[in-house]
């Protein structure tokens, strides 16, 4: 097995997810022998990532901190050939969906899981899920530290947490070690930011009650500076004050965001700091072995000198347009010269967000294994992440990924949407995500058009439980249910940059499904005709205001 | 309901709802809604020999909370019983969490208790067990986290 530059499991790790396939195996056997009711099975197959949707059961299994290793990436692959219908739906939460399991198969799946040191544990049910990173993490260029460092730490505090299984609601935690937000900390039920105070220490700035769903929240800060060795001291002393007193008459007011919205963020940070007092210095504090062990196995890969400019990189750009293209949107620089990091598009055009075959899975490893040391990340933003690619291979890489389709040079931009599963699968939606997607996806193909209009993010959500995160897109876009008739309710000027969060405010009436992307079109053509220089979408929206994008939608649908 | 306890079955008192017992709190058995304020028990604890935590459904986990704060914070070390949703498959949280007997419906229950302790070897966190967590397993091997 290649060397991992992430957490490598050890004997205990592999032992309890072992015991958790083996205990799970003998739930299920006990729910189809009629032992278990469905409302008693419910939690414990949730708690197992199993989810019952439209047309069958859904498994989604965890990728922490969104980081995969080559083997990894085929063995969802394999998992998904034998035990779903070859695909598989990366979403925004870094995991994987698989849309077709059956039941009787899943302890299985999740067996197949485990031999590559995955599982699906916490995926869902009201507890504390996977925990989100950023995905340039150990490669980006304005880090401070590695937050999957603390992302595993918390992954092991959390996993079967006797006194949070059974919390009010379900709990999002989001970690970044830069002070260029990727992982939309402030909206997250807790978001941890990474950042170096006046006198050269690290530590953590704890975000509360965020959030998106019917109330959308942005996170206000529970504790400006928090050492990193009392970080779990204070997320178990925050889960306590939240399940003992996070409301439990109403799961629409049941996340911790109403109950610091109710009681205010004043009281919330006394109630925690008091609960925090007492708990201190008790077994939660973290030895610093226990840090310095971790963080080894995040070291850094050591990367072989590369030459930071390469001749056929700039023959390349010069003679391709799209590639040119490509390399402004879908690669970032690395902290170490010679290296880039690369960004698959998993949004070609007209393809369902995030999707990928086992073919393409199986693709996307190879080229890991021969040009990113085997290492792979899955963005919030539903793409697959190479993040150690020498600037010389990137012509390679560019032709492998074009191979697989997976070549758009969208990053960023209008076309690389965001959406949920949305009606065709889901069994809480109103009204179809994924074919909106598409269509805008088609409406926009043009790579260089796309470009021109710069960096646009439009987010879709079948319902109002937002899981395509609409509230935050630049345009965003709800799918309601009016009288058995789809309509689509477009919001703009939402944001996740740190500094800038903003919840989108609603236009104006919903359209109909075959209107959306006339609206769309409309509010891209004022914002050309509008915008000065150099200025982002959204930018141009918060300078002129909702007023002309209005006119013109209404006047064009 | 049936009663179930490790231990066989514990010495029995009769347990006085909190409001009840408030009045008389020289009385050794108290039951608890989820909603009473443990830390009220505080003076209380040396005379107290059961405490009764209720779970109105069993995914209604605010008594897990109670029952660390007893244990840990509190250090109470007389009965610790849970009842209303009480289910086999959530007896192993119960016990991490320092409970010791349990009322049940459930067919099969006592089984379960029977063979709770042995679902899982390994823990990843401090609770109100004995079970020493990974961690710092692996800390004193000096073994810390090498595959």
């Amino acid at each position: 097995m290649p060397d991992t530059h992430f957490y490598r499991y050890d004997g205990y790790d592999r032992t309890l997810v072992s015991e958790r396939v083996d205990q799970f195996r003998d739930q299920v056997r006990r729910r189809l022998a009629g032992e278990l009711t469905e409302e008693q099975f419910k939690p414990l197959r949730l708690h197992n990532g199993l989810y019952l949707q439209l047309h069958a059961y859904m498994l989604r299994i965890a990728i922490p901190y969104g980081t995969l290793s080559s083997r990894q990436l085929r063995k969802l692959a394999d998992i998904s050939r034998k035990y779903d219908r070859g695909y598989g739906h990366f979403t925004t939460r870094q995991n994987l969906q698989l849309n077709w399991i059956k039941l009787e198969d899943a302890p299985d799946a999740l067996a197949a899981l485990a031999e590559v040191d995955m599982h699906a544990m916490q995926t869902s049910g009201n507890c504390i899920r996977n925990v989100t990173a950023d995905h340039y993490a150990g490669a980006a260029i304005d880090e401070i530290e590695d937050p999957r460092i603390w992302a595993e730490i918390v992954r092991q505090w959390s996993t079967l947490h006797p006194e949070f299984t059974f919390l009010p609601r379900k709990f999002k935690i989001a970690i970044t070690g830069s002070p260029n937000d990727r992982v939309a900390v402030r909206v997250h039920d807790i978001g941890l930011r990474l950042w170096r105070n006046g006198q050269g220490e690290v530590g953590f700035e704890v975000i509360v009650g965020g959030g998106l769903g019917r109330t959308p929240m942005i996170g206000k800060t529970l504790r400006e500076f928090l050492p990193k060795d009392e970080l779990l001291a204070y997320l178990e002393a925050t889960l306590r004050v939240y399940n003992r007193y996070g409301r439990r008459d109403n799961l629409y007011k049941a996340r911790i965001k109403i109950l610091v919205h109710e009681v205010g963020v004043e009281k919330m940070r006394e109630e925690v700091e008091a609960e925090y007092a007492a708990t201190r210095d008790g077994a939660l504090k973290l030895p610093a072995a226990t840090i310095e062990a971790i963080a080894r196995q995040f070291a850094p890969p050591v990367l072989s000198p590369r030459p930071a400019v390469s001749g056929r990189v700039v023959a390349q750009r010069l003679d391709d347009p799209d590639f040119a293209l490509w390399l402004k949107s879908n690669v970032a620089p690395h902290r170490v010269p010679g290296y880039a990091i690369v960004t698959a598009s998993l949004k070609p055009a007209g393809a369902p967000p995030g999707d990928a075959s086992a073919a393409q899975m199986d693709g996307v490893a190879d080229i890991a294994e021969a040009y990113s040391q085997a290492e792979l990340r899955v963005s919030h933003e539903q793409n697959l992440i190479f993040p150690h690619v020498a600037v010389e291979d990137l012509p390679q890489v560019y032709r492998s990924l074009a191979a697989l389709g997976f070549a758009e040079a969208n990053v960023g931009k209008i076309t690389d949407i965001i959406a949920c599963p949305g009606l065709d699968y889901c069994a809480l939606a109103n009204a179809r995500s994924i074919p909106v997607a598409q269509r805008i996806s088609n409406h926009f193909a043009s790579i260089a058009r796309q470009h021109d209009i710069g960096d646009l993010k439009i987010k879709i959500s079948g319902c109002i439980n937002a899981c395509g995160h609409h509230h935050v897109g630049h345009i965003g876009i709800l799918g309601v249910d009016k009288n058995g008739v789809e309509l689509y309710q477009i919001s703009l000027g939402g944001d996740v940059d740190f500094g800038r969060t903003a919840i989108g405010s609603i236009l104006g009436p919903a359209v109909t499904a075959d209107k959306v992307v006339e609206a769309v079109d409309a509010i891209v053509t004022t914002y050309l005709d509008a915008r000065r220089d150099g200025e982002r979408f959204v930018d141009t929206y918060r300078r002129i205001g909702a007023q002309p994008f209005k006119e013109r939608v209404y006047a064009a649908v | 309901m049936p009663l179930f306890s490790e231990a066989g079955l514990p010495a029995s008192y009769v347990a006085l709802p909190f409001a009840q017992w408030q009045a008389r709190p020289e009385w050794p058995a108290v039951s608890l809604a989820n909603t009473d304020p443990v830390e009220d028990l505080a003076p209380h604890l040396g005379r107290l020999r059961l405490i009764v935590l209720e779970f109105p459904k069993f995914s209604d986990g605010r008594a897990y909370s109670q029952a660390r704060l007893l244990r840990g914070r509190m250090s109470y070390r007389g009965e610790l019983r849970a009842t209303g949703g009480v289910l086999q498959d959530q007896v192993a949280f119960m016990l991490r969490c320092g409970f010791d007997s349990f009322e049940s419906e459930q067919q099969g229950f006592g089984e379960a208790l029977a063979r709770a302790r042995t679902l899982f070897s390994v823990v990843y966190q401090p609770a109100e067990d004995d079970q020493v967590p990974a961690s710092l397993r692996r800390l004193a091997q000096g073994t810390v986290a090498a595959s």
